[in-house]
């Protein structure tokens, strides 16, 4: 990168431009794979700030990464081709509620958690809750349309955006969208922009949607003497006229190590268990948990615990919450996927993960959010055996093959990013290609946001977990 | 392609981390400093790609050296990462591949080889601070700031306790062992120079307990210091001493009531090699460590004075993450009678003491402090519990700095306990 570059980025950054090899080595990997050593990391803080270093980027055509929490899965902050990265996590400064208008305005830094917690604070809710919430930045789960486990009931990340503040790639500041929600002026950039994984402006700022808290939640457990049932069960309570607000699914595998790890008296013999919530008035929820249990007695499913208390409540979401510690063994990575399918499917794609599991010999483990589809396949790995990576990489090739061949997506919530932009266009199309890339090059001719994502590269036909 | 560097770098537990970034809210010196390279994430992968060769080792250095070591990531971390060990592992490389300023080793060999090993230089240090504190310097000292030019030495010089004469009570007779539990007393080096009283706290309320508790000889110092220095051969000579030390009774439990020390008396087996004879007389020493705060909450305390005070909790670093004892001391803070029991916002973020980081780090200590102060200035209250001398001697700095200590007292968990009890030495 130019010297000037570096000179101008010093005027508008002094020691919040990071040169230092340690430094620049630590914002080169996200929570999937890879990593790449960007020249410099800028710490922004401002539109202002951001609108110079794209104007900068721009003129001297430098690849500029967003990058929030880094806690994404799928490679959207990696600085595939060095340049600048712009740390989004310390601009938190911005967290504005507005009761009477439903509505919160934040800056990209502020943490999902933080977004909660002042809505919950209104006795309003922000819904989406993805399971980094503690962590993750509202920007990055903007950028990947972000879900999370109350997806079923609420959808995602791309349903609570009523506006946004844009840097373009030619550093002009935009507005999406506004403060309604009620809003068909014009294309709707606002949801172009979430879910483009920073390919197509840089978000400054949101204007997030609020709805009533609900009161109370009740959860049952339902335990399943095979897969196929499990599958047919998801379709059936969904259909019963009530609305869980979580439906999360574990196969026989997870169960077993979680009862190994925690020893919480769970059905080891059972082939899954689904854990459903439902929320709203106290009242209410009993009765809806009551028909919940109806529908699925009336498949043969009779094996269903209603916590009786608090605890009990917490104690069957801990067994969720302790799948990911008690799967994990010590010296093997865990690679999550979270190739996602049509609810009458899930049963179909159960049993191809079974079969995969015996044909590449993999260590194999599925839970995940069974009330949309999306579940979450978890492979430990040993990242320094050449063949077992491989195998792996077939297998997830597999995976999602199959989930495109049910009609289902690569990815659910985690993006596209650079771990499946080999796989882009089996899922749509060549011509669904050429669009997609028409888009991008209206809105970033120079390619300098993101570049390196999305899109599949020249000549590149597979998953490959490693970069080096 | 396994080299050398690998093995020494403990490379294999870095496997374990799938940078999810949990421990980033929990990394107090991620919260203070900003920036990835300070994070639990940063440092592993720092010792990741030093192991592969992609950077150099002293390009890990800033990243490790700032790590208080608090081990707080390894509480949240959903996969279980060993961050201590490859923390641990880092630190001997780097310290291999440092050369020591002369300054620096005389130090060390100082404070490591002589003073925390040998009981008698510790006395006198005891002694010394004793005569240093009857004779008012310290008063004068803290009352017109005389030591103004090295303005670190005054503060910590006014955060020092006030140190009662270790009076050699008699730690070891119990004629009634009527709750048939008997204990073995760890004492620890600097808890029973500065803070002796407390030690014999603790031993009163247990022995008016029906415990028995034995102070035994030949213990020594458990080794903490010198480990996070580096200097892990030192460390396993003194474990072995303790283990011989006190394998030679039969006690149910081995106490302390320093959290820092207790943790490092918890993880002796991970100095030596699995399978092995020390291994396994290591772990049979480290199933009896307890700290006192885990007897006291299963002993039937007779609390007789209230303590008329609005309190905080500020839990040492090492009881929480490394021996995992997280409610106990709530427990029994909730029983005594006329405390109000003020719950503190990020109570379990490190105050910044880390051994001796306060020393070797002052300004990033300070800046740490500062993050634990505004917290407890948000609560308000007029009594800091604590659980480990080097957390109290940072509250005690914390609470000076601020201007409150006319307002705030800094006590250990043990000294309150002890004066709801009617305990006194």
């Amino acid at each position: 990168m130019k010297e000037k570059v570096i000179k101008k980025l010093n005027l508008i950054f002094a020691e919040r431009l990071l040169l230092e090899i340690d430094d620049r080595i630590s914002y080169g990997y996200d929570g999937s794979f890879g990593q790449y050593i960007p020249e410099a990391v800028v710490q922004v803080l401002s539109t202002e700030e951001v609108k110079e270093t794209v104007i900068l980027a721009d003129e001297y055509e430098v690849p500029i990464y967003p990058r929030g929490a880094a806690t994404s899965l799928s490679g959207g902050p990696l600085p595939v081709h060095g340049g600048i990265v712009l740390d989004f996590s310390q601009w938190t400064q911005k967290l504005e509620i507005y009761p009477d208008d439903l509505l919160i305005k934040v800056s990209p830094g502020v943490k999902t958690e933080d977004i909660h917690k002042l809505a919950e604070s209104h006795n309003l809710m922000y819904a989406p809750d993805p399971s980094s919430s503690k962590i993750c930045t509202i920007g990055g789960n903007l950028a990947e349309n972000a879900g999370g486990p109350r997806g079923v009931k609420y959808g995602v990340t791309k349903d609570y955006v009523i506006g946004l503040e844009v840097v373009t790639a030619k550093g002009k500041v935009i507005r999406t969208g506004g403060n309604t929600v009620k809003n068909v002026t014009g294309y709707d950039l606002t949801k172009l922009l979430i879910g483009s994984e920073g390919t197509l402006g840089i978000i400054t700022e949101a204007t997030l949607r609020l709805i009533p808290k609900p009161q109370d939640t009740l959860t049952a457990m339902a335990i399943f003497d095979d897969l196929y049932t499990a599958g047919q069960s998801i379709s059936k309570i969904l259909t019963s006229g009530v609305r869980p607000s979580k439906m999360e699914i574990l196969d026989q595998n997870s169960i077993n190590k979680v009862e190994d790890y925690a020893k919480l008296n769970l059905p080891r013999n059972a082939a899954a268990i689904i854990l459903i919530e439902v929320d709203g008035d106290e009242d209410v929820l009993p009765k809806e948990l009551n028909v919940i249990k109806e529908a699925l007695e009336s498949i043969g499913v009779n094996d269903i615990r209603i916590a009786e208390s608090k605890e009990d409540e917490e104690n069957l979401w801990r067994v969720r919450k302790l799948v990911s510690p008690a799967i994990v063994t010590s010296g093997y990575t865990k690679i999550s996927e979270d190739a996602t399918v049509p609810l009458s499917k899930i049963p179909d794609m159960f049993k191809k993960i079974n079969e995969l599991k015996n044909k590449y010999e993999l260590d194999i483990v599925v839970f995940g959010h069974a009330g949309d589809g999306n579940l979450h396949p978890s492979i430990n790995t040993n990242m320094r055996d050449q063949s077992e990576v491989s195998r792996v990489e077939d297998a997830i090739e597999e995976i999602f093959d199959y989930a495109i061949e049910l009609g289902g997506t690569l990815s659910g919530e985690h993006g596209i990013g650079t771990m499946k932009r080999a796989f882009f266009e089996r899922e749509v199309g060549q011509d669904g290609l050429e669009l997609q890339k028409a888009i991008k090059k209206a809105m970033d001719p120079k390619n300098i946001l993101n570049p390196g994502k999305i899109f599949p590269q020249d000549g590149e036909k597979r998953l490959v977990l490693r970069n080096d | 392609m396994t080299n050398e560097l690998m093995k020494k770098l403990d490379y294999e537990a870095t496997f374990d981390c799938v940078q999810c970034g949990y421990c980033l809210p929990a990394c107090p010196t991620y919260i203070a400093f900003e920036k990835e390279k300070h994070s639990p994430r940063g440092r592993i992968n720092l010792v990741k790609m030093a192991a592969e060769g992609k950077i150099t080792i002293g390009d890990m250095q800033e990243g490790i050296d700032l790590c208080l070591g608090c081990r707080a990531c390894e509480t949240v971390c959903p996969t279980n990462v060993r961050y201590g060990d490859i923390l641990m592992s880092a630190v001997e490389v780097l310290k291999e591949n440092k050369k020591q300023s002369v300054i620096e080793k005389t130090n060390r060999t100082l404070a490591f080889k002589i003073a925390l090993k040998n009981k008698n230089v510790l006395r006198l240090i005891n002694k010394g601070l004793y005569m240093y504190q009857i004779s008012g310097v310290k008063r004068l000292t803290k009352n017109y700031n005389l030591l103004k030019p090295v303005q670190k030495f005054n503060e910590l010089n006014k955060a020092m306790p006030d140190v009662i004469l270790s009076r050699r009570i008699n730690r070891n007779i119990n004629p009634f062992r009527r709750n048939n539990v008997s204990v073995g007393f760890f004492q620890g080096c600097i808890m029973d120079s500065f803070f002796a009283r407390i030690n014999d706290l603790a031993i009163k309320i247990m022995q008016k307990n029906y415990v028995q508790v034995t102070n035994i000889p030949n213990q020594t110092c458990c080794g903490a210091l010198q480990h996070h220095a580096g200097e892990s051969k030192d460390t396993i000579e003194l474990a072995k001493k303790n283990i011989e030390a006190f394998e030679k009774y039969d006690f149910d439990y081995i106490v302390n009531t320093i959290g820092g020390c207790g943790a490092t008396l918890k993880e002796y087996h991970k100095l030596f090699k699995s399978g092995t004879d020390w291994h396994n007389r290591a772990l049979a020493f480290t199933n009896k460590v307890r700290d006192i705060s885990q007897i006291l909450s299963f002993l039937n305390l007779e609390f007789i004075n209230p303590i008329n005070k609005n309190a905080v909790y500020q839990p040492s670093c090492h009881l929480e993450n490394v021996q995992k004892v997280f409610n106990e001391p709530d427990k029994l803070i909730e029983k005594i009678p006329g405390l109000t029991y003020l719950p503190m916002p990020q109570r379990s973020l490190c105050c910044g003491s880390g051994g001796i980081y306060n020393i070797v780090h002052y300004n990033e200590s300070m800046k740490i402090l500062d993050m634990k102060m505004k917290n407890v200035r948000a609560t308000e209250p007029n009594l800091i519990i604590t659980s480990n001398p080097g957390c109290h001697i940072q509250m005690q700095l914390g609470v000076e700095r601020e201007g409150l200590s006319d307002v705030i007292e800094v006590k250990h968990l043990v000294e309150v306990i002890a004066e709801s009890c009617g305990v006194e030495v």
